[in-house]
């Protein structure tokens, strides 16, 4: 039995954030999630009635998709509670299409939420047993920083990139986060401020990583015939990828080199687009390098260009292609699990809906997840109408 | 029972001074960190070998704590054909160098029990 065509077959009806940044300590993940949830769907014209697929992944919660049925009064025929790190909710979106593809359900709901920020030094972190004995933990690696940054060593070895390279990235998302009122952090960065930031597991300093907040996201997905009924433009799903090969660093086939260039090859394969198709790009920028390191396998540049690619402001507003437009998990938001936020802000660029960082004629928008340390990669790619 | 402990049988090797690894009867490559099955092959019959202990830095980066000295973090692939995490001693955390040549020893006393560390040895690669 082959596969169904999933081109253009199902579409994402809404989208929606919760409240963003720091919400204060008597709030919990569950009710991000669920925040988000409600404005999701109503931006779809739907309600939690009609949900019957749920799909979701908090850090430390194993049964999480329980949780957030309870919460939310979902009774669902069809569960995914795929647990891939960050990269799970773009897994959801692909696991999703193939569930209301073949009628295992109608309207999928995915939804995270996270207290990552207010919970630290409230004790509430999640911890347990380990899985598997660690042959990592003996010599103090600080993770995932550390893993981040091993690939980033071997990439400027190998290549010639350095942290100017480097800090370009996370001054093209602060770029971007300043025309988003959504953002955390918004006030001008330079280059040498990055460079001068401390050094926290060389080469990758407080300033090459991602934010810590709290917040919430959620997206309805449903079939392309059902979808042309509902209020918002539908945004198709055209050609999704998975890949992973590794889970401790240790274990990474080639550092410089993700799982990436096969999850991207499956997605252009399905969507029948290539990279210079592509009008905007939304990536899993947890650290400075994994922009430079994406963007290289999702084929926007050749491997061990990316440092030059990235040079000049190319992906900052103004550049040749726009980058992580909403500014990224660098600026805007990073609650533990970043990778529902890049397919929220796909979602919107298509629409034009993007408010001061809207780009003109966004009719193709690449989203790409990652999990664990440079482990779990999963691509996406978004349509309007008109690449149907 | 031993063949099914293989995270015992590891530590117990370690403690005796020896660093340990396994080699695959099936096709023959290097398992490391241990395990029951060939993650190349998929066979079950591993053997334990050590390992010579001389290997080249893959990759590294330098931690600096607040409170605390800086501490290297490597990659180390050993040359029977295994990667793994470590650490390099005896020399400045900054002088270590991607493509150096190291040896391992086994450090009795570490954090969790023994651990595998590295010393320099001699030229790195690509130095004539």
């Amino acid at each position: 039995m082959s596969l169904p065509d999933l081109r253009g077959a199902t579409a994402i009806v809404g989208v929606a954030e919760s409240d963003l940044g720091e919400v204060g300590p008597d709030r919990y993940a569950i009710e991000l999630a669920a925040q988000a949830a409600g404005a999701a769907l109503a931006e779809a014209g739907l309600n939690t009635r009609d949900v019957d697929g749920l799909f979701c992944a908090i850090a430390g919660r194993g049964m999480a998709p329980l949780d957030v049925a309870e919460y939310l009064g979902v009774r669902p025929r069809y569960t995914d509670g795929t647990m891939v790190g960050g990269s799970s909710f773009i897994s959801h979106l692909h696991h999703a299409a193939l569930a209301i593809t073949t009628g295992a359900c109608d309207v999928a709901l995915i939804v995270y939420g996270s207290t990552a920020r207010s919970d630290s030094g409230r004790g509430r972190l999640p911890s347990g047993p380990p899985e598997l004995p660690s042959y990592e933990a003996a010599y103090r690696p600080r993770m995932p920083i550390t893993g981040y940054a091993l690939a980033a060593a071997r990439h400027m070895h190998q290549y010639g990139t350095t942290r100017t390279h480097l800090a370009e990235v996370a001054v093209a998302a602060r770029r971007w986060a300043a025309l988003n009122p959504k953002a955390f952090v918004r006030d001008p960065l330079t280059i040498d401020e990055v460079l001068a930031s401390r050094i926290v597991s060389s080469p990758l300093s407080s300033l090459d990583c991602c934010l810590v907040t709290d917040g919430g996201g959620a997206v309805v997905v449903t079939s392309a015939e059902r979808a042309r009924d509902l209020p918002r433009p539908p945004v198709y799903l055209l050609g999704a990828g998975e890949a992973h090969w590794h889970r401790t660093i240790s274990q990474m086939p080639d550092l410089t080199v993700t799982a990436a260039t096969e999850s991207s090859t499956r997605a252009y394969a399905m969507a029948g687009v290539g990279p210079r198709d592509v009008d905007g790009v939304q990536l899993y920028d947890a650290f400075t390098i994994n922009t430079i390191l994406f963007l290289e396998d999702l084929g926007f540049c050749a491997k061990g260009e990316g440092g030059d690619f990235v040079s000049g402001g190319r992906i900052a507003p103004g550049g040749a292609l726009p980058v992580n437009t909403n500014g990224g998990g660098l600026s805007y938001c990073h609650p533990g699990m970043y990778g529902i936020f890049p397919l929220i802000e796909a979602t919107r660029q298509i629409r034009g809906e993007a408010g001061e960082r809207q780009q003109p004629g966004v009719s193709i928008a690449l989203t790409h997840g990652n999990g664990g340390q440079l482990s779990s990669q999963v691509t996406a790619i978004l349509g309007g109408q008109e690449t149907l | 029972m031993t063949g099914f402990a293989p995270h015992r049988e590891y530590t117990d090797r370690l403690g005796t001074g020896s660093v340990p690894y396994q080699t695959c009867d099936g096709c023959l490559s290097a398992v490391f960190p241990p395990r029951v099955i060939c993650p190349r092959c998929g066979a079950t019959e591993l053997r334990w070998s050590e390992s010579a202990g001389l290997g080249t830095v893959y990759s590294i980066s330098v931690i600096s704590p607040r409170d605390a000295l800086p501490y290297p973090v490597v990659l180390v692939d050993l040359d029977e054909g295994f990667r793994m995490m470590s650490t390099v001693v005896e020399i400045p955390a900054e002088d270590v160098r991607i493509g150096a040549r190291v040896r391992a020893r086994v450090d009795q006393d570490g954090p969790s029990g023994p651990r595998v560390v590295f010393a320099a040895e001699g030229r790195s690669e690509g130095e004539s």
